[in-house]
């Protein structure tokens, strides 16, 4: 844990000091937050997807449950916005129990449409609740996030961190390689021993808990949200960047997150052309190279570490071997 | 009025709508039953249709003072012409994005449907003489007819009977043709066909040709409904239309022609009794319901794994 | 003196219809502790339906099924699943290979580990001493019975990867790790060459002496089921047509007839 660790807190801590004092610019701030935000959703995906293995397409709905529960929870019930995020990204692991309970029967292309489906009805339920939403108008939320770049810097990078390195221990642990079992063969896993259905859904929930967390921490910064982000394109978008990065990948889908979304600010020069070669380069991928840049191959720190430090110190004698934990 | 009547012409009305859902609904419904795959894009290639009868009849119709006369026969160009430009455009797409991710995962396929249908989309908006605005779509005049307490009018019947015309048109190419017959070959288990001597690509291609001709004679239809067409107007009917496969059975055609036109009763009738808003949150949740309780949909059959 | 043994496995008059095609009708049979049981009949006689059932994929439409678990607990497994079957001690491998193949080939083993675990949720999440000691628990525990199959050199390699033999062989060390009571294993020694199929006989003459367990086979290599069978049940459209030991069972006139048609007789 102390590798990672280090790194993960040199990693924030050091350019939100660096924000902090204009060293980098709001605006580039403002692109590395964003692809923050960006990564929990797309390490959100990848654990529903790629981890477990199935195809939802609604993490979008979730994502915005999160935003509207933190609106809800500051504005109307007076919490504190840290404590808001928290419990808005467990309301949204609720529904997402909620939702996976008679989804996760489903196989393969009609789980996609009923994730789909659940997405969109967020949405419209999103746009109807006038009342508690703001309708399709959707609602402001500024925040110190919204104001304060280096703040929001820490604070989404921050989570994205803690994020990834839980992550990271439940893959890497007995009740990661359940999931994985089910990923790869679910018969095989249910007469290995493993429920079927309740990994499953452990892996759903948390997957909507941390899209919840994604939500929770993009309307403060972005300082509103409309119903519109519950729809089935973001779902898409964050899809997207899991494919690129690599189904399964943890890694790689983080990394795409922030390659796709500096992209795509990069391609704002080409305006509605930025449109039309996005799409194409999907296209591209799918045919040449599906399994996305990493395929399933994970960035370990402990391993690339131990690596560095045996040949360093081992060069004469044999590398030991270590356990792959 | 009485409700008795109100209901007879929602009826008629979900009727002329829900046509236009089973046209397209028989494209995304054939080409799951024959490639397995969700045709995103489907939507789009309704909306090029659309588009594309505009364009003939803005061409053909348009007088002297600015505005746009429709007569039958423009419409009927219009017709042919939509459904020209779906044909082509079918074969582009099959050929160029879906035929190189045949053997691909499931999901490769998806992402590179709606890939295509953002292409299709966007392309629309920067093409400079299409862009991204609405445009309204010439009608022609409207003549009411009256049958006891229920009004149609010409627009609904000419939805109506073509759609009509078109499904006894492709029922008959699918059960008493030699094309049909590979079709349904093809479908049931591609590798056997092969060695059937069926050719495999031509018959996929054809399939998607039929599927995205139904969807431009439904855009067509659509636009004459509803005259005013965008290039993201695909969007909603298509995923409509969707859901109406899934509920008369994904994979069957008799399926794809009821569901749609109980998914248009069910959108009216909403509409009609309840409140506009919420017929989009019914239809997904009617999609949701039939995928809880009987997920191969009405006519579609449950395919048990072998272990 | 197989009256002495005590039951593992108690079959009773257990059938199961699909559509409207009886698969297996009317089946019956007693498995004891030790046993190597043999289980054979044409292609689609029912064999691996039955399997199915007995490791709760299937549930039969008539009959009961009676298992009697490591404590000697008798239950009636009909309905029961097939995770909830395998924490009873009934394991099983399939025809056609079913690893976990984009994963190492001791994390296949782990994962029959998993229901040994101690750790919660959280303790995962923070690498609590708890979560490094089941770790290196479950990690030993596979690391033992790869060495005894002599695939531990292969340990981190994805199952994918493997040659076909060491598949085969891991599926079966993935079952045994489970510590089952009843080991269903369906066609093993499909794909082998001769060499491959002795050393396969000698592997599973070596898991029934060291494992104490039961062990039901459905095999079609008649050399193989022969050779280390102590007992052979014979299918054949669903129905049992014989029953006893290979002698006997080779010179049957029904089992003949089923398998090569009334001429031969």
């Amino acid at each position: 844990m102390l590798i990672p660790g280090v790194c993960a807190v040199i990693a924030v801590i050091v350019p939100s000091v660096l924000i902090h004092f204009s060293v980098i610019d709001a605006y580039t701030a403002q692109i590395l937050t964003l692809s923050g935000i960006n990564a929990i959703m797309a390490l959100s995906v990848n654990i529903i997807c790629g981890i477990t293995g199935q195809l939802s397409l609604g993490q979008a709905g979730f994502m915005a449950i999160g935003a509207y529960s933190t609106i809800l929870l500051t504005a109307n019930a007076h919490l504190p916005l840290a404590v808001s995020i928290i419990l808005a990204g467990f309301v949204t692991a609720f529904f997402g129990f909620l939702i996976g309970f008679p989804t996760l029967k489903l196989e393969g292309d009609y789980l996609a449409i009923v994730t789909l489906g659940f997405g969109e009805i967020i949405r419209v339920v999103l746009v109807n609740m006038k009342k508690w939403t703001g309708g399709p108008n959707g609602k402001q939320f500024p925040t110190i996030l919204t104001l304060n770049p280096a703040v929001a810097y820490l604070v989404i990078i921050g989570t994205l961190a803690l994020l990834i390195i839980l992550v990271q221990n439940f893959v890497r642990s007995t009740y990661g390689r359940a999931v994985l079992a089910v990923r790869e063969d679910e018969i095989a896993a249910n007469s290995t021993g493993i429920s079927v259905f309740r990994y499953k859904m452990l892996g759903f929930v948390i997957a909507s808990f941390v899209a919840g967390i994604g939500g929770a921490l993009y309307a403060p910064f972005i300082g509103f949200v409309k119903p519109e982000q519950a729809s089935f394109t973001k779902s898409i978008d964050y899809l997207i960047f899991v494919v690129f990065g690599g189904m399964g990948s943890t890694t790689g889908s983080v990394i795409a997150a922030f390659v796709l979304t500096y992209l795509q600010e990069f391609l704002r020069f080409l305006q509605n052309y930025r449109l039309l070669i996005y799409p194409v380069i999907l296209i591209l991928v799918m045919i040449f190279r599906p399994q996305g840049f990493l395929g399933m191959k994970e960035f370990s720190f402990v391993n690339t570490f131990d690596r560095i430090a045996s040949r360093i110190s081992h060069k004469k004698t044999e590398a030991t071997e270590e356990p792959n934990v | 009025m009485n409700t008795g009547s109100i209901f007879l012409q929602q009826l008629i009305n979900g009727l002329s709508l829900g046509s236009i859902y089973a046209l397209i609904a028989l494209g995304y419904t054939m080409v799951y039953g024959i490639v397995k795959l969700i045709n995103f894009a489907h939507g789009d290639v309704m909306m090029m249709g659309a588009y594309a009868g505009y364009f003939t009849l803005v061409a053909m119709g348009t007088t002297v003072s600015g505005s746009v006369r429709v007569t039958t026969i423009s419409l009927l160009l219009a017709f042919l012409a939509a459904m020209i430009a779906c044909a082509l455009l079918a074969l582009l797409i099959e050929r160029f994005a879906y035929r190189p991710l045949r053997n691909a995962p499931r999901l490769n396929s998806l992402i590179t449907a709606i890939a295509v249908e953002l292409i299709l989309q966007n392309t629309m908006r920067v093409l400079p003489f299409v862009g991204p605005d609405p445009r309204q779509f010439p009608t022609m005049v409207t003549k009411s007819f009256s049958l006891g307490p229920i009004a149609v009018s010409n627009i609904q019947l000419i939805v109506i009977l073509s759609s009509a015309l078109l499904m006894i048109a492709l029922n008959y190419i699918v059960n008493k043709t030699r094309t049909g017959k590979a079709m349904q070959a093809v479908s049931f288990d591609l590798q056997a066909a092969s060695l059937m001597g069926i050719s495999v690509d031509r018959t996929i291609a054809i399939t998607f040709v039929i599927g995205s001709v139904l969807a431009g004679a439904g855009g067509v239809l659509y636009a004459t409904a509803y005259p005013q067409i965008d290039p993201v107007m695909g969007y909603m009917p298509g995923l409509k239309a969707f859901i109406a496969a899934v509920l008369g059975g994904i994979g069957s055609i008799p399926g794809a022609m009821l569901g749609g036109v109980i998914l248009g009763i069910a959108e009216t009738l909403t509409k009609g009794f309840l409140s506009s808003q919420y017929a989009d949150a019914i239809s997904f949740s009617i999609l949701i319901i039939i995928l809880l309780v009987k997920p191969a949909g009405i006519f579609g059959k449950n395919e048990t794994v072998k272990v | 003196m197989s009256d002495e043994k005590r039951l593992v496995l108690q079959a009773t008059d257990v059938s199961i219809v699909f559509g409207g095609l009886c698969a297996v009708s009317e089946f019956s049979c007693e498995l004891r502790e030790g046993e190597l049981i043999g289980l054979i009949g044409p292609n689609g006689a029912g064999k691996t339906t039955l399997f199915n059932m007995f490791s709760g994929i299937y549930t039969p439409t008539s009959g009961q099924i009676s298992f009697w678990d490591r404590n000697d607990d008798v239950h009636i497994i009909n309905k029961m699943n097939p995770a909830q079957l395998n924490k009873l001690g009934i394991a099983r491998t399939f025809q056609n290979i079913r690893l976990f193949g984009n994963l190492s080939v001791s994390d296949n083993v782990r994962i029959a580990l998993h229901n040994l675990r101690t750790v919660a949720p959280a303790d995962v999440l923070l690498r609590t001493p708890r979560f490094r000691r089941d770790e290196k628990m479950m990690t030993e525990k596979a690391q033992e019975l790869l060495q005894l199959f002599k695939i531990d050199n292969k340990r981190n390699e994805l199952a994918k990867n493997l040659p076909y033999g060491e598949q085969r062989k891991l599926e079966i060390v993935r079952a045994l790790a489970s510590n089952p009571k009843l080991l269903l294993l369906d066609e093993p020694a499909a794909g082998m060459n001769p060499q491959e199929t002795e050393e396969l006989m000698n592997m599973i003459g070596f898991i029934r002496k060291e494992f104490h367990l039961t062990i039901l086979l459905i095999e079609h290599d008649m050399k193989l089921v022969m050779g280390i069978c102590e007992r052979i049940m014979v299918l054949d459209y669903g129905r049992i047509i014989a029953s006893g030991k290979p002698e006997e069972i080779k010179s049957n006139p029904q089992v003949i007839k089923a398998y090569l048609g009334s001429e031969a007789v």
